[in-house]
């Protein structure tokens, strides 16, 4: 059967009627919890990678556009899109899950709590696969929202933490914020145009001539990149993604690096025909790109400077992931958002590895994550050791085999060909040196050296639930690469449907041997402080915290971010939830007081005026009516005889009355 | 003297004796046979009217009387019930004793 | 089949307040489930309401009218439209739930019952009379029940806050009558729709201003105050929170659910068609009234300790977003926005429906929480619930969530219909107003955050989890909230055609 865009619903509704059957499942039934997830997106991956050979074989992109319900006799419509970028999203996001569902299955084979946990990873691999294969704005925001929410529940997994907790709170209106950027601009393009549907036989938002008549494009293209800001944790809402490591390390995996945080990525490359609308403008101030690959440098140079000082090996990871976003924020910034796909390809697969790495390290030091009590798990730990150095070589982009070089370099020479500016290229440049030298930190802290304490000291090698993905991943960690080297770019060509342009085998000479030449400088910087003399002990000072006692601090704490946000925005919003509710305690409910008190007044007045005047006149008659009453009464006994005595005297009187008016 | 003359001097005069027997005794069984003899003394006004009336022969007179018989009955038990009632509460049936109604 | 449903569906809860009331004195189990039979009632009498109901027909359907007072011209006119089918079935729907949800021990279950029911009948008079003696009867009748379910079976607070809730919404009804007394003087006439015909050729204005200058502006006044407060509209609200914060729960449910969408009922079927321009001439000052009332009122629920008083301000929030964009469809749309005043409309009645079901759900939650704390009801007593109770936190969650707006429960739909609409109409309001999204995720998710996450503590130590009693009522209103939020068609085919009609689409 083809995998036409009829067809594509299948993708996100085989783990979504997973999500719903294990919803339903009695909390025990764990293990079939975990097949029902894992065997409903291995399935999806079948399917995804059906819907690729359909993408490739198809001229455009296929859509299936049906209205979701009617309002006020106009319908609103979604649709579902099969193009080259969604079914190599599918198709990520499917083997990633795939990878991360079967870890799961071993990571937490001890939670009494993993029935609900696969419950929410099954939802937000639907949502994630929705977003990839929609072809509507609004189809593609509600997925986007519903991820958020599969994020919130996974980053507070283990809720009884108020770490975890607060984290998970943190998340979501961090994003919320961003998201609320999306709605508007999403509302703006409906203003504008009057559909959210992308392609629409001509009358979508991404179709040329729609595109051509878009108002303000700028505005709602920053908007909608607000979006991006949140989800893909870029300046200033980075803060954000390293607290999210609060949740179990999958889902730090899976959600935090490889697949919803790229969705901010994968939403501006969607959408790219609408971002790079302003750029035959001249007269608007900036072009809405322009921002974008400002944003996306700094976040990179941002995150991993703060990489570079984290004392949490997850933590070095999650910087690590802001940074590279920056970077393809920055490809996208630049004009090349085939290199940023790119890019989010090969880091979805080095960087989830890195993150089960970091579990499987994990999980065999019992809970153990802060590098200083690592060490020496090179020897104890072989499997993840090998496929760990892996993914730590494609991050850091050693040359010529492994992904994460081709992509970086990919968004490196975008870079350099980007006339407005040179700031970007720098940024990116000195982000490899950066790169270069936590990658090697967090190498050398974790495997080499002597084990640091009794955790790391004991671990042995998890099972094959946990190993097995490791080398799934690695092995997309080494060839993912090949698809788009610059001698033979098949994934650019694939994505934009133009024919296959070759070029250099390498790229140009000089920016590569630049690219190269930081690489090695930022490893050796690293490998002596941290590799030649390893620390003996837990309770040993970070060499670079000794050398730089005021900047490693700062650079720890993610540059700060966090208290400036607390002694800024939080406190602003906490004093406006005061202001608003003593405005309404004191202003509102006081004028209300204040009329009722004045009522109350007026009444007291009207009363006393009545008890003097009114009240006083009307004692007085009924007292006299009473004092005439008093004497009458007394003439009345109830002797009924001298009643009956006066009825008859009564009666002869009116007799005799009678007679003498009938007299003659 | 005709007969219809004859018969309201009769019920006249046994109107006269239950009044002063109402207003001389003191005893409340008394007064209520008094008035008795005073309603009889009515009856007797309508029997005489009908008899001796333009139209004897439909039974209009007979069914005053019976109706007053009735009622007078009803009367009697009433005020009897009366009579026990305030004899429980003041241990008397003097009528000059209860002038209160209140009890 | 003809019979007078409608007449049925009103007076159906009033025959069961009587029967209720003359059941024997000890038997419980009785008097709970006849009431909760005769507030179900509703339901059923709203199958063949649903299966008669022609969404295109113009005009009012199953009509009953009957002269009552024919000297003063009054008569029992009833009718129904799209509109007052859905807020039928939300009342339909949230009563029986109310019921449920205090169907724990409760002094003198009798009397309650037959309040319970008395008010649900108003409620249900009130959506469907459509001349104003009528509906005036039942607007008012309905404070009668509601302030003793409140004074009677409230928290400790319960007399102040019903004495509160009594005086300001007599109050804003006095005005609401002297304008329709001067209404009646002027045209002569209590039906809504006469009145609607002579408003829309501005016979109305004229004939009122004939009596001197003030009083069209005077009369729509005070209609709009006596509306205003019942919604309530920004800063017509400080009688909400001691109210909702004392009720007993079931009353909470059913005033927050139902009996604060008399009060838009009224705006949408009174103020608009009968006063279409003076209603233009304000609706700059109004929108701004909205708007503040969906930002302030959100930003003060993150500073409440009451969980209950947090979610009397969501309540405000949530409704001032359905003014917004009824004002601003009224504000007159600039030509070709037709398609845009359908979206606002329609989106202000789904989310009169979709408010009604998340907030019901969010006071039954609430309900239940102060039931495990012996009354108490503040965010810092309770701590860790979801730990022993995930069927609680899971129902809550989905109402949470829908109150937040999450996609694919039924509150995006009508956020997201209301300011696709409103960003068309008044971009600036829609702008400003989307704070009040966020701060309602501020705040629903530190209430989660205090009660549901975290260690177990205070009362959410050894808290137990739902019974099934108490997870009927819950379960149903999140099954809906759910339907709703996937499947919109459910609620929008009843009122589409009205909107059309409204928005001027052709």
């Amino acid at each position: 059967m083809r995998a036409t865009a009829e067809h594509l619903w299948a993708i996100p509704a085989l783990p979504l009627a997973a999500a719903a059957v294990i919803s339903l499942l009695p909390r025990r039934c764990a293990r079939a919890a975990c097949w029902f997830a894992t065997a409903s997106v291995a399935s999806g991956l079948v399917w995804s990678l059906a819907a690729l050979a359909e993408a490739a074989r198809s001229a455009g992109p296929l859509v299936a556009n049906f209205a979701w319900f009617q309002i006020a006799g106009a319908p609103v419509r979604l649709g579902l899109l099969l193009d080259p970028l969604g079914a190599a999203m599918c198709v990520m996001v499917t083997a990633i899950c795939t990878a991360v569902f079967v870890f799961s299955g071993g990571y937490m084979a001890e939670d009494r709590n993993r029935k609900a946990f696969f419950g929410y990873l099954s939802l937000f691999a639907a949502a994630m696969l929705g977003l990839v294969i929609a072809n509507s704005l609004l189809l593609l925001f509600v997925c986007w929202e519903i991820v958020g929410s599969a994020s919130y529940l996974l980053i507070g997994f283990w809720h009884e933490r108020p770490a975890a907790a607060a984290a998970a709170k943190k998340a979501f209106l961090t994003t919320r914020i961003g998201d609320l950027g999306l709605f508007l601009g999403m509302l703006w393009l409906y203003r504008s145009d009057g559909t959210l549907l992308f392609y629409d036989h001509g009358a979508g938002v991404l179709d040329p001539a729609v595109l051509g008549r878009l108002a303000a494009p700028t505005g709602i293209a920053l908007l909608l990149f607000c979006g991006a800001i949140g989800k893909s944790g870029q300046f200033p809402l980075q803060v954000w993604l390293p607290d999210a490591m609060e949740g179990p390390t999958p889902v730090s995996a899976l959600i935090h690096a490889a697949t919803m945080v790229a969705a901010g990525v994968f939403l501006l490359a969607r959408v790219y025909p609408l971002m790079a609308a302003d750029q035959a403008l001249a007269q608007v101030p900036f072009h809405a790109l322009s921002v974008v690959a400002g944003i996306g440098a700094l976040t990179a140079l941002i995150g991993a400077a703060a990489a570079v000082a984290q004392a949490d090996l997850k933590r070095v990871l999650a910087y690590s992931t802001v940074s590279q976003l920056g970077y393809m924020m920055l490809a996208i910034g630049v004009g090349s958002w085939v290199a940023a796909i790119f890019h989010l390809l090969t880091h979805a697969f080095f960087k989830a590895l890195l993150f089960l790495g970091a579990g499987s390290v994990i999980h065999a030091t019992h809970h153990e994550q802060q590098l200083r009590r690592l060490g020496g798990l090179g020897r104890r730990l072989p499997a993840t050791f090998a496929t760990f150095a892996i993914g730590a070589m494609s991050l850091a982009g050693v040359p010529f085999l492994l992904s994460g070089y081709w992509s970086k370099e990919a968004i490196l020479h975008a870079a350099a060909g980007w006339a407005p500016s040179r700031l970007p290229l720098l940024a990116a440049l000195a982000g490899v040196a950066l790169t270069a030298f936590y990658v090697t930190r967090m190498v050398a802290l974790v495997f080499a050296g002597e084990a640091r304490a009794p955790a790391a000291a004991h671990a042995t090698e998890s099972g094959p639930s946990l190993v097995g993905p490791l080398f799934f991943l690695s092995l997309g960690a080494v060839l993912l690469g090949f698809v788009g080297t610059p001698g033979r770019p098949w994934l650019q060509s694939f994505l934009t449907g133009a024919p296959l342009a070759r070029e250099a085998p390498l790229g140009a000479p000089s920016l590569v041997l630049l690219s190269a030449g930081l690489l090695v400088a930022g490893a050796a910087a690293a490998w002596s402080l941290y590799g030649r003399r390893p620390a003996r002990s837990a309770d040993a000072p970070d060499p670079l915290a000794q050398r730089w006692p005021r900047l490693f601090p700062f650079l720890a704490a993610g540059l700060g971010f966090d208290r400036l946000y607390a002694r800024t925005v939080v406190r602003a919003a906490t004093f406006a939830a005061a202001a608003a509710d003593d405005l309404d305690r004191t202003i509102w409910d006081g004028s209300v007081r204040a009329v009722a008190a004045a009522a109350v007044r007026t009444g007291a007045a009207g009363r006393s005026a009545e008890e003097r005047a009114l009240n006083g006149g009307f004692s007085a008659a009924t007292a006299g009516m009473r004092r005439g009453a008093r004497a009458i009464h007394d003439r009345q006994r109830g002797r009924a005889q001298f009643y009956l005595g006066a009825l008859a005297a009564g009666f002869i009187a009116l007799a005799a009355a009678i007679w003498w008016e009938g007299r003659p | 003297m005709s007969a219809l003359q004859a018969c309201l001097l009769f019920s006249s005069a046994l109107f006269a004796l239950g009044l002063a027997a109402a207003l001389a005794r003191r005893t409340a069984i008394l007064v209520l046979l008094a008035l008795e003899l005073m309603l009889s003394a009515g009856t007797v006004n309508l029997v005489a009217f009908w008899r001796y009336g333009p139209r004897p022969a439909d039974a209009s007179g007979l069914l005053f009387v019976l109706f007053a018989i009735a009622i007078s009955a009803a009367e009697a038990g009433v005020g009897l019930a009366l009579v026990i009632a305030v004899r429980r509460h003041h241990a008397s049936i003097r009528l000059d004793q209860p002038a209160r109604l209140k009890g | 089949m003809t019979a007078p449903w409608l007449s049925l569906v009103i007076f159906t809860p009033w025959a069961g307040a009587l029967a209720v009331a003359l059941l024997p004195r000890g038997a419980e189990r009785t008097q709970r489930r006849a009431t909760l039979l005769f507030s179900l009632s509703t339901l059923l009498w709203a199958a063949p309401l649903l299966a008669r109901f022609h969404p295109a027909a113009p005009g009012l359907q199953e009509v009953e009218n009957v002269a009552w007072i024919p000297s003063l011209h009054i008569r029992y006119h009833v009718g129904l439209d799209g509109l007052s089918l859905v807020l039928v079935l939300l009342a339909g729907v949230v009563a029986p739930a109310a019921l449920l949800a205090s169907s724990g021990p409760l002094p003198h279950r009798r009397l309650f019952g037959s309040l319970f029911l008395l008010l649900q009948g108003t409620a249900l008079g009130a959506f469907l009379t459509v001349d104003f003696f009528a509906w005036f009867l039942f607007w008012e009748l309905s404070l009668v029940p509601a302030y003793f379910l409140l004074r009677l079976w409230g928290g400790a607070g319960a007399a102040r806050a019903a004495y509160q809730f009594i005086l300001y919404t007599l109050g804003g009804s006095v005005l609401l009558l002297l304008g329709f007394i001067a209404l009646y003087a002027a045209a002569g006439t209590l039906d809504f729709a006469a009145l609607a015909d002579l408003g829309r050729s501005g016979e109305l204005a004229l004939r009122l201003a004939a009596c001197g200058r003030i009083w069209p502006a005077a009369v729509f006044g005070g209609i709009l105050i006596g509306l205003a407060v019942k919604v309530p509209l920004f800063p017509f609200h400080t009688w909400l929170p001691p109210a909702y914060a004392e009720a007993p729960p079931g009353l909470a449910m059913f005033l927050t659910g139902v009996m604060s969408k008399m009060g838009l009922y009224g705006i949408l079927r009174i103020l608009w068609p009968i006063f279409p321009s003076a209603l233009r001439a304000a609706a700059p000052v109004l929108i701004g009234l909205a708007v503040a009332g969906a930002v302030l009122p959100a930003l003060a629920a993150a500073h409440q300790s009451r969980i209950r008083r947090m979610l009397a301000y969501a309540s405000v929030s949530h409704v001032s977003t359905c003014l917004i964009a009824v004002f601003a469809v009224a504000a007159g749309s600039p030509a070709r926005a037709a398609g845009a005043a359908g979206d606002a409309l329609g989106g202000a009645l789904f989310q009169m429906v979709s408010h009604g079901l998340s907030a019901a759900a969010l006071f039954a939650c609430a309900g239940i929480l102060e039931s495990r704390a012996e009354g108490r009801g503040d965010l810092a007593d309770f701590g860790g619930v979801q730990l022993a109770a995930p069927r609680l936190a899971g129902l809550c969650a989905v109402a949470v969530f829908a109150s937040i707006g999450l996609p694919g429960l039924n509150g995006f739909i009508g956020e997201f219909l209301i300011f696709r609409g409103l960003f068309t109409l008044n971009a600036l309001a829609a702008c400003v107003a989307v704070a009040g999204l966020f701060f309602t995720a501020l705040y629903l998710l530190g209430f989660w955050q205090k009660v549901f996450h975290g260690p177990a503590a205070g009362a959410g130590a050894g808290f137990r989890d739902l019974a099934f009693s108490e997870a009927a009522p819950l379960a149903g209103l999140a099954a809906l909230i759910v339907v709703c939020g996937v499947a919109p068609q459910v609620l929008t085919w009843m009122f589409n055609p009205l909107v059309a009609r409204w928005a001027g689409m052709p």
